[in-house]
């Protein structure tokens, strides 16, 4: 086994703290405040930058090199992923064929 | 949902809570099986169970919790553990940035319970909400807690399933996580210049992991694709000399 409990629960404590910090202190220091429009421009960009730049390495990278090619079974999966996000909007359903496209491709022996 | 909402203060009443967790069951099918599969790993690893469930419930961030579930397993010391947790989790500082101005009017206290459960997916459907005035805080606080129960209801079905599970691989539940990004950003792209930002964070994003910028790869391919877009879509305003069209939308 890894290390004691005690010390496991520890850790989770540090993780904690330093987990919810950075999600508290923006909004306690700035939400009283007025912001210029090219800050609120900025931020208004940072859900797709961030949700993009996620994402990004998950289909493009493997083993530390960029994997454009047909044995690359997340990138593969993400083509009907991101056809049904855009034509159903659904999420359950973008979930649900990401997995089932990964699940299937791995049966089948990619 | 059609009508528009004016008096978001109002909506405290149950009818708010029940909207608020009707909007959060998107991410409870994304955080169910995602949470099954950090439970199913954390117990291979050896994390008690207590542990697992404790880590869902005081952490709560999917990708940090994987990784420190490696680390764990790696015999990695406390201090690496925290402080990568520390630099893997930093990105929520630009989603508290991008969230502070809709929130002006509710106090510390509510500030800091709604900030505790901001998650990539959660802050996603809060970013689209909030600019359509949906800030009540009764609905607001259900779709996190909504959330949040997933998670840890999932992390809590991992720990069982462990015992009936070999690899949670076979299932592509290691998948759910980059199917449930996938989605969320589909769904934050409403403009031109969004798919502009999303393309460029893309490419900055492997170009500065491969470049051997560690964890830090998400938080400046971030900085680099909105400083982007901002500069881009100011200069097509004037280029044009008409305000663009995405800022009342994004």
């Amino acid at each position: 086994m890894i290390t004691s409990d005690t010390l496991v629960f520890t850790i989770i404590l540090g993780m904690a703290a330093v987990t919810y910090l950075p999600r508290l202190l923006p909004v306690w220091a700035l939400s009283s405040r007025e912001l210029p429009p090219v800050v609120i421009r900025w931020l208004s960009y940072v859900p797709a930058a961030i949700l993009s730049a996620l994402l990004a390495p998950a289909l493009l990278v493997q083993d530390g090199n960029i994997a454009l090619n047909m044995n690359n079974l997340p990138l593969l999966a993400a083509v009907p992923t991101f056809l049904v996000a855009w034509r159903t909007e659904s999420f359950f359903g973008t979930v649900a064929v990401g997995m089932a496209c990964v699940a299937a491709g791995r049966y089948f022996g990619f | 949902m059609e009508q528009v909402i004016t008096e978001t203060q109002r909506r405290t009443s149950a009818s708010g809570i029940w909207e608020g967790v009707r909007q959060a069951l998107p991410i409870v099918m994304g955080y169910l099986p995602v949470g099954f599969a950090y439970g199913v790993l954390a117990r291979k690893v050896g994390i008690s169970e207590w542990n697992t469930v404790l880590m869902s419930v005081l952490v709560y961030a999917g990708s940090a919790q994987f990784i420190a579930v490696s680390l764990l397993a790696a015999a990695a010391s406390p201090v690496s553990i925290v402080l990568t947790t520390f630099v893997v989790n930093l990105r929520h500082l630009l989603m508290s940035a991008a969230l502070a101005p809709y929130l002006r009017n509710w106090t510390r206290l509510q500030q800091a319970l709604f900030t505790f459960e901001l998650t990539d997916e959660s802050f996603a459907l809060h970013a689209r909400r909030f600019p359509e005035g949906r800030t009540g805080a009764a609905e607001t606080y259900a779709l996190n807690a909504t959330a949040q129960l997933s998670w840890v209801a999932g992390s809590a079905l991992g720990i069982f399933g462990s015992n009936l599970i070999g690899d949670v691989k076979p299932l592509g539940l290691d998948y759910a996580l980059s199917a449930m990004f996938i989605a969320l950003l589909v769904g934050q792209v409403r403009t031109n210049m969004h798919v502009v930002v999303a393309v460029l964070s893309a490419v900055m994003s492997v170009t500065f992991m491969l470049a051997g910028a560690g964890q830090w790869n998400v938080i400046l391919a971030t900085i680099c694709g909105a400083t982007a877009g901002t500069v881009l879509s100011f200069r097509n305003a004037s280029d044009q000399s008409t305000p663009s069209a995405d800022r009342s939308r994004s």
